[in-house]
């Protein structure tokens, strides 16, 4: 029985693939991207956190904890000692206001593909499916090729949304099982890659002309960061790269948001992007988009006009 | 802070069509008591002189003759139900307003009417003195049991017909390929065929056919007095295009209703005769609705098209005056409760487009898009417009709605035509009647022309759980109101407690089917709808009256609330009290009754960590389908008076909010007084997956076995942006359509937004939000009822 450990499935998932979908969120990645979104999705480990907010103090889950490893006081909330904490959860369970919640389930084959199932109506009438993400879904290689391989039995659209930073057996064995992947391409000079991800970028690379190879649709994703990787040479450079290969990829150009500042809060990490960056404006971006453009990439980003029609890819 | 999405002035519309809306946007809403003064003289003279009938009729002609007629500047449909546009007429016979009321009327902040003093004077000296304790209403309260009025004040049901008649009526088609006269031929053919030696009911069928043909010529005369006029004005028009086209309303209402319509102008001036007369005899629930305005007018537009009278431009800008005139006709307005459970000035037209036709083939053409464009671009409160969407209609129809959709007005809404034609059928509709009917008001199904299908009144189901846990008693009043089903104290399981509420909800439902038996009665025989009874299949050849089982079709509805609230609140009982044992019935009672008073953590124990209703969790769904089954079992199926049946709807309007604000705190977390969950949607919060799993849910109550249910979803703009956003929308309604989903409607607007317009209305005077089943003006709502629609989940996605 494979279990995988998941973070969280989201029905109605419109912008990860073609039509209506479920993402399902699998935990731990090898990148620490500082624009992250998903902070909790990078340790592979189960994690809390505790909304200060939504406690109503009632101690329920100090009372549950089999290890002392809670407290809490009225002037900094819960605190948790890790050292102690044995990850059975039953704070979270006894928690009636959602303030203190797990993050990171572990689940079998079976019971993700059961979710999964739900929405297949939605799937039928909108060419949708399921996408895995993560974190970095090819980190539980054995797990996550199982579900694309069930899911598949199924008849359902499969894509995965990779940072491209595994083992190149992990992700070509995944091309057998999925029709589309979701490739991140974050920076074409190593130096910087490893400086803003904390990994070389010669892996990533190889392993998409590797799977541009298989004949599996990919669709490049390229998070476009301010002061990070949005000049000029890095789009002419990332292009260049991406027109050469056996078949061009198309590509989507996605804006900073920094809308995850508060999620950092939560989990009590220190802020790993400056404050002060801003969102791409439309303009900024179709000015990324143009060595795009000019090697005939089908190339989109949100607020540009081709965010009208429907995309080519799908 | 984004600006306003919808504005007053729209571009694309001519300038016609822009100072008409205008006006009509901005004229304020008066009441206008001529309607009671002229009802009132012809009573006093003349009652009891002739039958019931008779007396109607004859009162409807005497109104007719007299009222004040409106023709305006620019207008090419005319005619108005008051003496000008959203001057609303009241119905004494009904219910009569006192003085008290219609000061209060005048002076409420919400959905205000402005009274003159001089029309509070001729209600005070004429209406008042002869209508006291003679009214429907008079009569009916005086006419109810005890129990009845125990259950009524205690929340547990509303009703209907205490101040506005049977109706929820919807024309056919019948009316644009022959005129009045042409009716009236046939009401004297079924007058000579009455038997009079052998039939008992012969006597009553005369006075109804005799009433009928005077009904038919009031109509006539009106048309007439507008034609007359027209010409007048015509006369002293110095304007040479005006005058040409009140040269040409003369001829329309020469020709119209007497005759058949010749033309598309002719089409819709006869519609607007028929809505006019329905409306002003009596004060029908739902107003009157056109239905399949698209399949009845398509003939004269292409007619038009082809000989050259008609472009798609000057289509389109009649089609926008007829629009406006349903927005000149706001709701009357009414008193007590159910001046709460809805209070809008919107009347509930609500124009169906698509769907199959008689035959079963797509029923969309060039006008269904034509009137989505028209619903688009008018965008004013009246009328309301849905989709009826088969799986033979393109999906080009149901994009070009998304779009309508996605611009926040909460119209059209969207509705299943296969599952609407498959619940009539099952109620015994021929399918081709099923075909030609379709949805009116929220969302109840009916034969279109040829079914009285009167919504009854609304149905507090958790208030039957309230009743059911305080052992028969009312806990807010300390009142017995129900049988001693037992302590709940002492139930050893699950069953106990449901069969106990069984056991209620037979006992209030008894009651009020045995309330609305009486009512029914009282307007079949007291209050004759008899100039919609010229409409409707076959009250003529059958000498019988709409109110009088004369329609082929007799169906009676109990409109079911809280769903949502119930499931969560039994799901939660089981869970905690009956599997995990954290705590015992008896001190969740207590509990309750304190309103979760020092019991916070319990009260979020219940919210929050039970399996809720609209996340797809079978656990939870399977109470919802039990308690459905309940409801079903015990309304569908039993007989009324007029030769039909009692079926099942799952609609709030805004009555939800009412309900709630009788009802204690409930077992789902809820507090005391807070709003129940709307139509079949999930409490408001509880559904924490997003629109698959609300849908999945919802759909696994067995809709097809009722006559409406309503589902309400709310969306943010982003989700719904570009085409792709359009096309996830319209495959979210097939796969609820696939799944017998019966209706979804859409909000779509930001929470700040919302927010935004609750501090600053004068900026937001034309924001349109969905409501329940009708889309309001969200400035003229109430703030818990603004506050509620803020409160429901936005579908955010990913």
């Amino acid at each position: 029985m494979h279990t995988g450990r998941v973070f969280d499935i989201k029905r109605y998932a419109v912008h990860d693939g073609p039509g209506i979908r479920t993402t399902v969120f699998l935990k731990g990645c090898p990148l620490r991207c500082a624009w992250c979104h998903n902070p909790e999705s990078q340790s592979p480990d189960i994690e809390f956190q505790w909304r200060g907010d939504s406690c109503i103090a009632c101690d329920l889950c100090v009372d549950a904890c089999p290890s002392d490893a809670l407290q809490r006081n009225d002037a900094v909330g819960q605190q948790r000692n890790l050292e102690r904490c044995i990850r059975c959860l039953s704070c979270a369970e006894a928690c009636p206001s959602h303030a203190t919640e797990a993050i990171g389930r572990d689940m079998t084959v079976d019971e993700v593909l059961a979710e999964v199932c739900r929405d297949a109506a939605f799937y039928d009438e909108s060419g949708g499916g399921v996408t895995l993400s993560g974190g970095e879904p090819l980190v539980q290689s054995e797990f996550a090729i199982e579900l694309l391989r069930r899911c598949g039995e199924r008849g359902l659209h499969r894509a995965v949304d990779t940072c491209g930073c595994v083992p190149s057996e992990s992700l070509l064995r995944a091309a057998e099982h999925a029709e589309l992947f979701l490739y991140d391409v974050k920076h074409m000079d190593d130096e910087a890659h490893r400086k803003a991800t904390g990994a070389t970028n010669r892996l990533i690379l190889d392993n998409l002309v590797a799977l541009a190879g298989t004949g599996a649709g990919v669709e490049v994703r390229v998070p476009v960061i301010p002061g990070v990787n949005d000049d000029h040479d890095n789009a002419r450079a990332t292009a260049r790269f991406l027109a050469g290969l056996d078949r061009p990829p198309s590509v989507r150009l996605l804006a900073y948001h920094p809308m995850a500042r508060s999620k950092y809060l939560r989990l009590d990490l220190s802020q790993p992007m400056p404050g002060d960056v801003h969102t791409p404006t439309a303009a900024e971006l179709a000015k990324f988009a143009e060595p795009f453009v000019n090697r005939s990439l089908n190339v989109t980003y949100h607020g540009d006009r081709s965010d009208e029609p429907a995309h080519a890819n799908r | 802070m984004n600006p306003p999405t919808q504005t007053a002035e729209t571009p694309a519309i001519t300038e016609r069509i822009a100072r008409l809306r205008q006006q009509s946007f901005e004229a304020p809403v008066t009441l206008s008591s001529e309607r009671a003064v002229l009802i009132t003289e012809y009573y006093a003279k003349h009652h009891a002189k002739d039958s019931i009938p008779v007396t109607r009729a004859k009162a409807l002609a005497y109104l007719y003759r007299h009222k004040t007629l409106y023709i305006g500047d620019g207008e090419l449909i005319v005619g108005e139900r008051g003496p000008k546009p959203k001057a609303v007429p009241t119905y004494p016979e009904l219910t009569c307003h006192t003085a008290e009321d219609l000061r209060i009327l005048n002076q409420r902040p919400m959905t205000r009417y402005l009274v003159d003093d001089a029309d509070i004077e001729a209600y005070e000296q004429k209406v008042i003195p002869f209508w006291q304790g003679r009214t429907m209403r008079d009569r009916i309260f005086a006419g109810l049991s005890a129990e009845w009025n125990d259950a009524y004040e205690a929340g547990v049901f509303t009703e209907f017909m205490e101040q506005r008649a049977p109706g929820h009526t919807t024309l056919d088609g019948k009316f644009y390929d022959k005129g009045l006269n042409s009716f009236k031929r046939d009401i004297q053919q079924a007058l000579d065929a009455i038997d009079f030696v052998a039939d008992p009911e012969a006597s009553a069928k005369r006075e109804e056919l005799s009433a009928m043909l005077i009904a038919c010529d009031a109509v006539i005369d009106f048309a007439r007095r507008h034609a007359e006029l027209a010409e007048q004005l015509a006369e002293e028009c110095d304007n040479n295009a005006r005058r040409g086209e009140l040269e040409r309303i003369a001829e329309v209402c020469r020709r119209v209703p007497a005759e058949p319509p010749r033309d598309f102008h002719e089409a819709l001036q006869m519609y607007w005769f028929m809505h006019l007369g329905t409306i002003t005899e009596l004060n029908g629930w739902d107003a009157m609705n056109p239905g399949h305005l698209d399949r009845h007018l398509i003939g004269f537009y292409e007619q038009g098209l082809a000989d050259g009278s008609l472009t798609r431009e000057s289509a389109k800008e009649l089609l926008s005056c007829f629009w406006i005139k349903f927005n000149n006709h706001p709701a009357p307005p009414k008193v007590g409760v159910t001046a709460e459970e809805s209070g809008t000035y919107n009347d509930f037209t609500n124009i169906n487009l698509g769907g199959l036709l008689a035959d079963g083939r797509d029923g969309v053409n060039e006008l269904s898009y034509l009137m989505l464009e028209v619903m688009d671009e008018v965008h004013l409160l009246q009328p309301q417009g849905n989709i009826q969407l088969s799986r033979k209609n393109p999906d080009s129809f149901l994009k070009a709605a998304c779009r309508v959709i996605r611009n926040g007005y909460g119209y059209p809404s969207v509705f299943n035509a296969d599952g609407v034609v498959e619940q009539m059928v099952r109620c015994g509709k021929t399918i081709e009647d099923a075909r030609a009917g379709g949805t009116s008001g929220c969302v109840e199904t009916g034969a279109f022309g040829k079914e009285a299908y009167v919504l009854t009144g609304y149905f507090n189901t958790p208030k039957v759980l309230e009743v059911t846990l305080n052992n028969g008693v009312d806990p807010r009043t300390g009142k017995r109101i129900g049988p001693a089903t037992g302590d709940p104290a002492t139930f050893d399981t699950f069953d106990d407690l449901f069969a106990a509420f069984e056991k209620q909800l037979k006992h209030f439902v008894e009651i009020k089917v045995a309330g609305n038996q009486f009512i029914e009665q009282m307007y079949a025989k007291s209050m004759p709808a008899v100039f919609l009874s010229v409409l409707i299949d076959d009250c003529i050849q059958k000498g019988r009256d709409y109110n009088d089982g004369g329609p082929r079709y007799n169906t009676s509805f109990i409109q079911c609330v809280g769903i949502g609230t119930i499931t969560d609140s039994l799901s939660a009982i089981k869970t905690h009290v009956y599997e995990n044992g954290a705590i015992a019935l008896g001190e969740l009672v207590d509990a309750l009754g304190n309103d979760f008073a020092d019991h916070e953590p319990l009260r979020l124990t219940l919210a929050n960590k039970t399996p809720r209703y609209g996340n797809d969790l079978d656990e939870a769904d399977a109470i919802m389908q039990r308690v459905f089954d309940a409801l079903h079992a015990e309304i569908d199926g039993r007989p009324n008076t007029r030769g039909g049946k009692y079926h099942v709807d799952m609609l709030p309007t805004t009555c939800h909010i009412y309900f709630g604000s009788v009802l204690g705190a409930s077992a789902d977390g809820r507090k005391a007084s807070e709003p129940v969950s709307e139509g079949i949607s999930p409490v408001q919060g509880a559904d924490r997956h997003g629109p698959t799993a609300v849908v999945n849910s919802a759909a696994k109550m067995d809709q097809l076995r009722t006559c409406g249910t309503l589902l309400n979803m709310k969306f943010l703009p982003s989700v719904l942006a570009g085409e792709d956003g359009i096309t996830h929308l319209a495959s979210l309604v097939r796969a609820y359509f696939r799944m017998d989903g019966h209706h979804m409607q859409f909000n779509v607007c930001d929470a700040n937004t919302l927010r935004d317009a609750q501090s600053h209305p004068e900026r937001y005077r034309h924001l349109i939000v969905r409501v329940a089943g009708y889309s309001d003006y969200f400035c003229d709502l109430s703030v818990e009822l603004q506050n509620e629609i803020i409160a429901r989940t936005a579908q955010e996605s990913v």
